[in-house]
């Protein structure tokens, strides 16, 4: 199952780490290898200020989310994908809530969190403590994307006025920027995941701590850095297509502009991961 | 690697006349994009097409092979091709793109396929590579330089632009104006004093003028995609090669070259980290 996702993100052919097959004990009579995951992370889905755009990636892996679901991870947590969540002072009228979160081995965020939302603010923190791994994911999570351009004033809470990426309130390992992410870096990152392939999910470790993000990213950090060559990534990635290339430089309507930092973060002078590149090669 | 990783290397060219009469060297990019076009390998190739000012190309969804022809030829300023890939995928609805790239297009498309962010089913469609080597680029506005003050010509009369035997070449009403390559420098974006990779390490197949005579070609084989093209066109006397061995100057020099380029480039780095500035690689 793990050759037919590698096979669906076109990694297959080359020399890949497996997932450690379950050998089974000696006394058994068949030698076969079975290919299943030993110990299926667990894995929870909590939704804050997000559009749920990024759940719904995950969901268009189509041709491998079934397997995904049942023979890879458990989703142990959230309100979309598996109907479970928390509420304090547990309101006995609903079956699915609970009165404790369960431990989760990787926790995805998506949306940013409102500071006026008491129960968005208790669920993260609770989140925090039930968790070894949390991701922002999707660009709200991580650098407020969209909602950064929120202040308050409408019905039917005037006062939701500051949303803040959750890494502004709680400590993140890793994030997944992208508005939305693509299903292929959902799939990639859960097969890293469960291969224990630390190597590909470090670049997503580094850009956790960054928080805040815009188009401007790319003249302050690429161009003014003398870093820039005009090779046009950045505008491909935009996801608004608020970038224009003029005379070899990108050019970013900030009005157009939400925020994402997916050209920053696609752009090659950023951070370049060359071995990782070369592997997938197979050069 | 200097050359980075690869098979095999030959010298080689396009055998069609109309080719070889439009292109740069031995016309080994539009015959294989191409002959990729033709046998359905790719559905549109983008490529550096002609724009409405002379010599500053323009990024071209082609899908036709005249289109590929259109684009023959080098320019010696930016095409952003890697901005139009997206265009192919999602206007021309492309499902096997094939595209051109000098090695800091191919360093963004890479990184593009192994870490997606947000490129939703992009990545996965770009069938074929074809990476051309590159030394530096330079701004349109230094071409104009070299051309219409240090070379007293006009971008209007010239039909062709070259870089080899130590001069910045134009040919101009006929006549062939060199410039010396020191003129040049100063005059090359700062982005390619960083860039460590002159022959387009990670493309499917790398081609260049270095190391082969006038009129060829020096091709790279690299990835199991990029071979597999190669040696279908030089099969069906697309292309035809010769080995290394037999052409002047050879490999020597395409090492010479891009050690040189390595090394410059390392120079140029270490001396931006001393300044605490930020380098990728």
């Amino acid at each position: 199952m793990l050759a037919r996702i590698k096979r669906f993100l076109g990694l297959g052919g080359k020399p890949e780490k497996q997932a450690k097959p379950i050998k089974p004990k000696d006394d058994e009579s068949s030698q076969q290898e079975v290919e299943k995951v030993a110990d299926k992370p667990r894995i929870g889905y909590i939704h804050l200020s997000g559009c749920s755009g990024d759940g719904m990636a995950l969901t268009e892996n189509y041709d491998i989310l079934a397997d995904l679901l049942t023979d890879m991870v458990d989703i142990v947590y959230g309100q979309t994908l598996v109907d479970v969540w928390y509420e304090d002072g547990n309101n006995q009228n609903n079956p699915q809530m609970i009165d404790d979160m369960p431990e989760m081995d990787l926790a995805l965020v998506e949306g940013s969190v409102c500071l006026q939302d008491e129960h968005s603010m208790h669920e993260l923190k609770k989140l925090r403590e039930k968790s070894k791994l949390v991701c922002a994911f999707g660009s709200c999570a991580m650098n407020g994307c969209f909602t950064r351009f929120s202040r308050g004033g409408q019905q039917a809470q005037p006062k939701h006025e500051a949303f803040l990426p959750i890494g502004d309130i709680v400590q993140v390992d890793c994030a997944i920027p992208g508005c939305p992410v693509s299903p292929e870096i959902v799939a990639k990152t859960v097969v890293a995941l469960i291969n224990g392939d630390m190597d590909y999910l470090q670049p997503m470790l580094d850009i956790a701590g960054c928080t805040y993000n815009c188009g401007c990213d790319l003249q302050k950090n690429i161009v003014n850095k003398s870093l820039c060559t005009g090779c046009g990534t950045c505008a491909m990635a935009c996801q608004t297509r608020a970038i224009d290339m003029r005379e070899g430089r990108p050019e970013v309507n900030i009005d157009r502009c939400i925020k994402c930092g997916i050209c920053y973060t696609h752009c090659p002078r950023s951070w370049f991961p060359a071995e990782q590149i070369n592997k997938d090669l197979g050069l | 690697m200097v050359l980075g990783t690869y098979k095999e290397a030959v010298s080689a060219r396009a055998t069609d006349k109309q080719i070889q009469k439009v292109s740069q060297d031995g016309g080994i990019v539009t015959a294989l994009l191409s002959y990729a076009l033709d046998e359905g390998i790719i559905e549109g190739a983008v490529v550096a097409g002609p724009s409405e000012e002379l010599w500053k190309p323009e990024p071209l969804v082609a899908m036709t092979s005249d289109e590929i022809l259109s684009a023959a030829g080098t320019k010696y300023t930016f095409s952003p091709n890697v901005w139009a890939l997206k265009k192919a995928v999602r206007q021309y609805g492309l499902e096997k793109v094939g595209t051109v790239a000098i090695p800091c297009q191919l360093q963004g498309i890479r990184k593009t396929q192994s870490y997606p962010f947000g490129t939703r089913f992009l990545a996965d469609k770009l069938s074929l590579i074809v990476g051309i080597f590159c030394m530096e680029n330079f701004p349109f506005a230094s071409l104009e330089t070299f051309i219409s003050e240090k070379m007293k010509s006009s971008p209007e009369v010239t039909e062709k632009m070259d870089i080899g035997k130590g001069k910045f070449w134009i040919n101009a009403l006929g006549e062939d104006i060199g410039l010396p390559l020191k003129e040049t420098h100063g005059y090359e974006q700062a982005g390619c004093n960083i860039c460590p990779d002159y022959t387009a390490e990670l493309a499917d197949v790398s081609t260049g003028s270095v190391g082969s005579p006038d009129g060829w070609s020096t091709v790279l084989k690299r990835t199991e995609a990029g071979i597999s093209i190669f040696d279908q066109a030089v099969e069906v006397g697309i292309i035809e090669t010769k080995s290394m061995d037999d052409v002047k100057p050879g490999l020597p020099l395409l090492e010479k070259l891009a050690q040189g380029k390595k090394d410059n480039a390392k120079k140029e780095s270490d001396s931006r980290r001393e300044l605490g500035l930020p380098v990728p690689f």
